[in-house]
Order: structure tokens, then sequence, then C-alpha cells
């Protein structure tokens, strides 16, 4: 009866699909199949060998643990910073709005090397907190705040357009309803917030895996203890171990794209439940 | 973008074009080298260019890319077009080789294992070397702490620990096997691994971490020199290795591109006395002996080669450095 074909309201659907999938090919599936060939060098009992070997295994808890902890206090301190940037006004206000998107544009070695000389022990902030016993310069501690700087805008600016839609009403209708302020916040504002926060969050995280430039030179990079998985695949082709290096790279590519997968589909579903 | 932009785009566009096809008349080498040659070659090219334009009356430019070794090594392979090679150590070059880009044998083409100038590993210590660090066994004592990049990742870190390793096996009643305990004591010492040379460098130099600081002699003068003598000194050990950072020419690229003459040229200018003598300005050793008696104030050091120790490098990174080497051994648990 109806099965003619659907008509969308807009037009073009069929040139745009077929851009955007050309494009996704080219700019996104083309290198990844490349880097998939690459790693199909080596038999699958080399490649489970190579990417289970014990100081690999080390480098993926050190890089996704950390990414996952920097993304959290991220996604914390992102929606803090988003709401003190849409809700209240103070003279330089403009000024820390630009400041966010810092991390962004700084070259990531420039980064590292700040961050380093900072919490080093005789940088500013390393000579108050370690006689406290707190080193962070050279352990698995300056990955996370490397990665918690680099991760710092995403958080933020997917957060702020939505607190900014939202409007102070239905707070107000929120308060006039009866509902306390711990209420209003984890029954209106937050279901509102958190596709938003989850995608800054996921965003945050898998740059953090990704990330080599800052946090190379605050790790101290000592193998088992605060060596991150990127590390391993320079010394692998620093080896011209190309296959190697290659078979590591896409063990990191399945497993974030399958958190990012789960991520999303995370988000859809809270997207649903706050509707 | 309007009409008059677009103009002047094109214009500008064509102007480029024009430029650099006029620019193409005259030979542009690419000398691929690692990182702290940078200002060596600096110096030697425009030398190079003067001595070329009086032999030959070509104007001959040298573009010059720096980076660590192995890296720089890979460019040349996935195809970064360069006519010479000028990197840390034999093994590079020998990758390099090993894809076809340089002929077999080419370690031989020029003098002195085709190393125009040569380096040695050293210490750099605080001034007034408050730890009394001297020798290479000092720096396994208790309480010394090693500054030295990654021998995975940096060219340079791979002298160090082959100079640590051939002292160990060079002392009475050495062996491979004391060797191994030797340098793992060492790297107990050692509280970061920099990815490069330059970053541990920075590491001891910037964050004030670290006794002492393996560093190749050239770099060390370099950071004495412009860090200020104040704070620290460079430290001689009693015996140590003979660095030999080697040259090729790339033939592939140079006979595709017909530079074959300038570019043969140019690596032997590196043996010339100008050559030489600018190697010693930078506080490399140069292999002439009169301008090392003469233009080199670098302190007597007893060295020993790679071939003489470990073989070759082939053989050093197959036993030390690849994986399940006696590197990763040290840090097996």
């Amino acid at each position: 009866m109806f099965a003619q074909k659907r008509s969308h309201l807009l037009p073009g659907l069929k040139p745009t699909l077929g851009y955007t999938v050309f494009y996704l090919s080219l700019i996104v599936l083309l290198p990844l199949s490349a880097l998939m060939l690459k790693a199909a060098g080596l038999t699958w009992q080399e490649f489970v060998t190579t990417v289970t070997a014990p100081r690999v295994i080390a480098s993926y808890r050190v890089t996704f643990g950390a990414a996952l902890g920097a993304a959290a206090v991220n996604a914390l301190f992102g929606v803090l910073v988003a709401w003190v940037l849409v809700r209240y006004t103070f003279p330089g206000k403009r000024l820390i709005d630009a400041l966010i998107d810092l991390p962004f544009a700084l070259p990531t070695a420039v980064a590292g090397i700040t961050l380093a000389t900072v919490y080093s022990s005789n940088g500013w902030i390393g000579q108050i907190i370690e006689p406290l016993g707190i080193k962070v310069a050279y352990t698995p501690r300056g990955i996370i705040v490397a990665m918690i700087f680099i991760g710092l805008p995403f958080v933020v600016r997917t957060v702020q357009p939505v607190l900014e839609e939202l409007e102070t009403e239905t707070e107000e209708a929120a308060a006039c309803l009866g509902a306390s302020r711990l209420q209003t916040f984890t029954r209106v504002l937050l279901p509102t917030m958190l596709p938003a926060i989850l995608t800054g969050f996921a965003l945050a995280f898998a740059r953090a895996i990704g990330e080599y430039g800052s946090i190379i030179f605050i790790a101290g990079n000592m193998p088992n203890i605060s060596e991150i998985t990127p590390l391993i695949i320079i010394t692998k082709l620093e080896q011209f171990d190309y296959a190697g290096a290659t078979a590591i790279a896409v063990v990191m590519l399945v497993a974030s794209f399958t958190l990012l997968l789960g991520i999303n589909l995370l988000q859809k579903w809270s997207r649903r439940s706050a509707a | 973008m309007n009409t008059f932009t677009r103009a002047v785009a094109m214009v500008a566009f064509a102007a480029t074009m024009f430029i650099s096809t006029i620019a193409g008349a005259e030979t542009v080498l690419l000398n691929v080298s690692y990182d702290p040659t940078r200002e060596l070659y600096q110096e030697l090219n425009s030398s190079f260019f003067t001595y070329w334009k009086k032999k030959t009356g070509q104007k001959i430019t040298v573009k010059q890319s720096h980076g660590g070794s192995g890296k720089q090594a890979r460019s040349v392979i996935d195809g970064l077009e360069a006519d010479v090679v000028t990197l840390a150590l034999a093994y590079d070059i020998d990758a390099v080789r090993g894809k076809g880009l340089i002929k077999p044998g080419w370690q031989k083409r020029l003098p002195h294992n085709s190393s125009p100038y040569t380096s040695t590993i050293v210490f750099l210590v605080r001034k007034g070397n408050p730890k009394n660090i001297r020798d290479w066994n000092d720096l396994v004592r208790s309480g010394v702490s090693v500054i030295t990049p990654n021998p995975k990742t940096s060219g340079g870190a791979r002298w160090n620990y082959l100079a640590a390793w051939g002292y160990a096996l060079r002392q009475k009643g050495g062996s491979p096997a004391k060797a191994e305990q030797f340098v793992r004591q060492l790297f107990r010492n050692v509280p970061v691994l920099d990815s490069g040379a330059r970053g541990a460098t920075n590491t001891f130099v910037q964050r004030g971490l670290g006794d002492v600081l393996l560093a190749w002699e050239n770099e060390a003068f370099l950071a004495v020199n412009e860090l200020g003598k104040d704070k620290f000194e460079i430290i001689t050990p009693s015996v140590s290795i003979l660095a030999e950072p080697p040259v090729a020419v790339v033939d592939k690229v140079v006979d595709r591109r017909g530079t074959r003459a300038v570019a043969e040229a140019y690596l032997k200018y590196l043996y010339s006395p100008e050559g030489q003598a600018i190697a010693a300005r930078h506080y490399y050793r140069p292999v002439d002996r009169k301008i090392a008696a003469t233009g080199s104030k670098l302190p007597k050091v007893k060295l020993f080669t790679v071939d003489e120790v470990f073989g070759g490098w082939e053989k050093a990174q197959k036993t030390h450095f690849a994986d399940g080497g006696t590197f990763d051994r040290v840090y097996a648990r």
C-alpha cells in the first residue's frame, strides 16, 4: 500500500549520504584499513604474543586507568566550570571562557614541559606538595594530571550550550512545586545535562587515551609503572617493528571504539529516559 | 572570496610556483640528520656553499631535517627524499639500507666507517661534583641518581647503555653476566626514563633531577656553555665508548634526482680540513689527527668501539635492545 519510496522532508538525502560515506571512508576508514593491513603481517599467534606481553598489559592498565580517572575528574569539574560560566557574571568572565580552549591550541609538548616544570620537586606546585609526600611529576599521577589538562575543554564545551538553553524558570517551577535544592538538581537539572556530560566524558576519555606528546614529559616512563601504550608503540617503531606497533595500535583502536560505542548507547538511553 | 581576492590569490600562487621553479634550477640537497647536529650542519652547509660555488660555479642549498635518529630513518624509509643521511648510529642507516634505498657495504665507502667525526659518552654533574662521581662504578652506588633516556626509544641512550656494559665487561673478571648485573644496578638508580636525549637533558638541567646525566660529549659541552659553567661540570670517565655517527648517500634518491656528484662531494667535504675544523668547533672529535691535535680541546680518554666489544650494531641491537634483550630483562618482573 505505502510501499512506495518514503519521501523525506529535506531534499538531497542521497547525495549527502553518499558524500558522508565517501568522506568518512577517505578520512577515517582508509587510514584505518591501512593500519589493519600492516598488522595483518603477523600470524595470529604472533599478534597475541605481542599484544599480551606483560609490559604491554601493564601499559593498557596505566593508559586506560588514567584516562578513565582523568575523564571522571573532568566530568565533575567541567560541569562546575560550565555552570559558573553560564549562570554567573563576573569581571573577566570572557577571559576565563577563552582560557578553557587553551589546551586545544597549545602544542602538547609545550603543555607537557610546562606541567613537568610546575609539578617537579623544584616547581611551583611540586615544592609545596612533595614535602607532604605527594609526588606528581614522574609518577602515574603525572599522567592523570596531563590527561586532565588536555581533556578539560571537552566537558565544559559540551555542557555549556545545554545549560544555556536550560531556562531558570524550570528550576523556579520545581521550587514552587516544593522540590528541595538537591531534588531540583538531581531530578530536573542532571537528567537534562547527562547526555551532554556523557558526550564530554567520552571525548575527554578518547582524547586522553591517544595522548602522547604531553604525557611523555611528565610520566617518568618507567616500564610496568608509568609507561603508556602509545609509548610502547613508539618503542616498537623505533625498532622498525611496524607490525608489532600496529598490532598494539589495533588493540587500542578496538578497545577505544568499544568504549565509545558503549558510552554512545548509554547516552542514547539517558536521553530517552530524560525525555 | 570576492573576485579581487581570488585574483590576488591566483597571482600569489603563480608567483610561488614560478619562484620554486627557478629555485629548482639551483641544486637543493636534503640532509636528514639527528637532533644535536643542527648547529654543526648549519655552519657546515654555508661553508660548503662557498666551497662548491668556487669550485663549480653552482649554487647549492642544503636543507636540513632533524629529529630522533630512529624517527628520521623511518621518515626516509617512508619516502622522505633525503639525498644524504647523517644519523646517530649505523643501525639506523642499516635499516634504510634494508629497504634497498642504500647499497650494501655503504659503511666502507668513506673512511673511518663512514664516520667523519666521532664523540663519546661523558658524565654531566652538578657544580663541585657533590656526589664525587669519577667513573662508571660510581653510578651504581646507592644514593646516586642517574639520568639517561630509554635506550629503546633513543639512539643516544643506546650508546650510554653500551658504554656502561663495555666498562663492566672490561673490568678484571668481567663477563656478560657481570655486565648485565652492572647495568641492572645502574638502572635501579634511574628515576626517569625520558624518550629522547634532549628530554633527558631537560630533566637533569631544568627540573634539577638526578646527580649525573649520561650524555654525548658534544651535548654536554653545549649544555655547559649555554646553561652556565657555574652550574655544571663535565666528568670524563676512565674509559668510554667511541660513538661513531655515520653518514651515507641515499643511492636511490640521488640517482633519481641526479644529485650523486654533489651529494658525495658534500659528504667528502666533512672529511676536509675545513669540515673537520667545523666538527671540532662543535665539540665533536674530528677523525683527522692533525685537526684533532690542534683544533680540538677535548680530553684524552680510552675508547672502545661497538665492533670490538659488541661485534657491530646489528648484533648489539639484537642482544640488548630488541624485545626480550638484556635491557628488557633489567625491567622484567
